[in-house]
């Protein structure tokens, strides 16, 4: 790949037209839609868009138009995934890769935390037994005082 | 790979898989399923239950561009798939086993999942002579037959296999035929393209794991969910068609600033795919954004419809010569029909009689 | 069963061929036809040259006549809003200039999508009036004859499927594309032995009026 990256490709700079839909003007305007709902309502919205025709440009466009906000998080569940929340709080872009690091969901998420963030119970459940065998096995003095068993 | 017992859930948590692991799995499968993105949950229910079916997986007239296709697919991972999702018993291409073993495999997995394996077919069949195509001495149409018999769909993946493809191009020499046009009473699934998308092969198997039930099917037989909009429609070069801005050829300002390549005969219009939203190459490109038109290949006879480079309006003969021939042939009869009538004029001026002012006061 | 890729690949193909041999065959002869036949022999005194009343005349027939357009106001409009729509959807659309720029090697610019659509929406508003014009109204009632109805139906239909194609709203696309193109191909072929040859010989009959006027010196 390095090879390949060496070509150089020009990039016409005149080229304002090249490649943008327009398509991202119209998220932006669904977003603060989902923004209002989710304000008067309390639902999520989610915006898949690997389904939506994008230019060669657009992605960027819409990313650079919702930049950086406060919190963002890298998870590591089979492959990469990273999520940061937009300028506009209560938005949030959620980009999942798999182990060879290839983007398999690329998602803008309208709501007040992304439940890929949220521990589940299943993996609570499974740590509290993992921490269980670290306290019997590692600490004596802890056993007694941690009496419970998982459910 | 045969051991279909645990659910997918179950072999994903032996794995040591977490629940947002899992979750992040089913998000990307939503999406390659081109489901609502709040779906997810609801996808995540079902694989959780769901069984690994046995694929078998058939190659005849075909060029292996299909399975390179698929083990190019990328959400999720080719090894996901056959790890996870499926139980790939037969692929002469990639399994291990070759000669009598192979076919000993083909064999068991159809004695031991009769009537629920997964059929998938690449390549299309020949009719002309059973030899033109066979595979350890089975002619392909033998093998088709006896094969589909017992499984519970078909999946033609790629144009050959759905609608003829290459093979089948005029004059088609081995008389080569589609997966339909042989097996009629099993559901088939037409997966075309040339090669279909990576993602859209798996997808539809995600789909029948997910779900148990076949995918909504257009007139072809193929997938809506992937072959529901026409390339043109959603082709981000479409407002350019719009707006009557055009590429004239390869290389001139229209083609620099991405004008719509219509009049270098792209056949986005009557071409259904998901190229335009799925992409090649890990979602790098297609081949419109990389500047040449669509060639349709995911429609039946696409081989035969026109050449790749005459726009889509223009009749696949050549128009001006037809035009010159019927206007010189015109010409003639013209020619002829004007003596005809000339030859009239002249009789009619003979027999003509000049009448006088006495001629008339003798007939009254 | 006919599968409609197929049947697209025979009107793209042979049937094409076809009907358009018989259209160019059947339009030369007509002005063969026209021409050889010429007009008698006028051996009074011009009191007026021929060409330029001629050509005048071709150009101001374009205007209704105000008593015509007092009388029947819907057939003259109705009837204009019919002909522009389907001669901007004929010669504007982009498809169908890359056809003509196909079979005469030179092409010329189109229009908007939009507004081509919007003409082809006229043009088959404008041959619905026209329609019910004829079926009304019982003057146009009893000079209509089964060649008219024939050419109604020859012009509208390319208009419809045309519009039912664009727009996708027939399935599957091959089908509907390839009735919109046999369609067409009706047209061409009944074209030079219906009254839809008025296209061309139209400007010759008026071309014959004007100048019969100006030799006569009168005013067409």
């Amino acid at each position: 790949m390095n090879v390949l990256d060496d070509i150089n490709i020009p990039v016409d700079p005149s080229g304002a037209l090249s490649g943008e839909t327009g398509n991202a003007l119209i998220l932006l305007q669904e977003i603060a839609h989902a923004m209002r709902h989710l304000l008067e309502t309390g639902e999520s919205r989610t915006l898949d868009l690997l389904a939506i025709p994008f230019g060669p440009t657009d992605e960027d466009r819409l990313l650079s138009e919702l930049g950086q906000g406060e919190v963002s998080a890298t998870l590591n569940a089979l492959g990469e995934s990273r999520v940061w929340e937009s300028r506009y709080s209560g938005v949030w872009v959620v980009e999942h890769r798999n182990l060879d690091g290839q983007r398999v969901a690329f998602q803008i998420e309208i709501t007040r935390m992304p439940e890929i963030l949220c521990a589940h119970s299943a993996d609570i459940e499974s740590g509290l037994k993992r921490l269980n065998e670290t306290l019997i096995t590692g600490r004596q003095g802890f056993t007694s005082e941690n009496p419970q068993e998982e459910p | 790979m045969t051991d279909n017992s645990s659910t997918l859930g179950e072999s994903l948590r032996r794995q040591g898989v977490t629940r947002r692991g899992f979750l992040k799995f089913c998000t990307a499968t939503a999406s390659m399923l081109a489901l609502p993105a709040g779906m997810a949950p609801a996808v995540a229910a079902a694989l959780e239950k769901a069984r690994r079916p046995s694929v078998i997986w058939l190659s005849f007239q075909e060029c292996t561009g299909c399975t390179e296709s698929l083990t190019r697919s990328h959400a999720p991972t080719v090894e996901n798939l056959l790890f996870d999702y499926i139980s790939l018993d037969y692929h002469h291409t990639l399994q291990a086993a070759s000669g009598a073993a192979a076919e000993a495999a083909r064999e068991k997995a159809m004695h031991d999942n009769a009537g629920k394996y997964l059929l998938v077919v690449d390549g299309s069949i020949p009719l002309g002579h059973p030899g033109y195509s066979t595979i350890a001495g089975i002619s392909n149409l033998q093998m088709l037959q006896e094969t589909a018999a017992g499984a519970a769909a078909v999946i033609a993946v790629g144009t050959c296999a759905a609608f003829g493809g290459l093979p089948k191009a005029a004059p088609n020499p081995t008389g080569a035929v589609s997966v339909s046009d042989i097996i009629t009473d099993k559901p088939i699934i037409n997966v075309s393209g040339c090669p279909p998308i990576p993602s859209v092969i798996t997808g539809v198997l995600a789909h029948y794991l997910t779900f148990d039930t076949l995918p909504e099917l257009d007139q072809y037989g193929r997938p809506m969910a992937f072959f529901g909009t026409s390339i043109h429609d959603r082709c981000y070069r479409r407002p350019f068609y719009d707006k009557g801005l055009f590429a004239e050829t390869f290389d001139d300002e229209g083609a620099r600033k991405g004008w719509c390549l219509y009049k270098l005969g792209c056949k986005g219009p009557m071409a259904y795919n998901a190229c335009a939203t799925m992409k090649w190459n890990q979602g790098t490109s297609w081949p419109v954004e990389s500047g040449h038109g669509c060639l349709g290949c995911s429609e039946p006879s696409f081989w035969d419809a026109g050449g790749f480079y005459k726009a889509l309006s223009i009749p696949t003969g050549d128009i001006s010569r037809t035009v010159g021939i019927a206007g010189a042939a015109g010409l003639a009869i013209g020619a002829a029909a004007v003596g005809l009538n000339r030859a009239a004029k002249s009789r009619a001026k003979q027999q003509h009689g000049t009448v006088t002012v006495d001629d008339l006061e003798k007939t009254s | 069963m006919i599968e409609p890729m197929d049947f697209l690949l025979w009107v793209r193909g042979t049937a094409f061929d076809v009907s358009l041999g018989i259209f160019v065959i059947g339009v030369v002869v007509r002005f063969f036809e026209i021409f050889s036949l010429g007009r008698a022999a006028n051996f009074a005194e011009p009191r007026g040259t021929e060409f330029g009343p001629g050509m005048r005349t071709i150009l101001t027939r374009n205007i209704p006549e105000a008593g015509t357009f007092k009388r029947q106001p819907l057939t003259v409009i109705a009837g204009y809003v019919f002909h522009i729509g389907l001669l901007i959807s004929l010669f504007f659309f982009v498809p169908h200039i890359q056809l003509f720029a196909a079979t005469f090697g030179f092409g010329w610019p189109g229009l908007p999508t939009p507004i081509v659509d919007a003409a082809a929406v006229l043009g088959i508003a404008g041959l619905l009036a026209v329609l019910w014009n004829r079926l009304t109204n019982p003057v146009m009632k009893l000079l209509s004859d089964k060649e008219d109805y024939l050419v109604w139906v020859l012009t509208f239909l390319p208009l419809l499927t045309g519009y039912l194609a664009y727009h996708r709203m027939v399935d599957p696309y091959p089908l509907i594309l390839g009735l919109h193109i046999l369609s067409i191909e009706f047209f061409l072929i009944l074209f030079p032995f219906t009254k839809l040859m008025h296209t061309f010989t139209l400007f010759l009959a008026r071309w014959y009026n004007g100048a019969m006027h100006g030799r006569r010196g009168v005013e067409s």
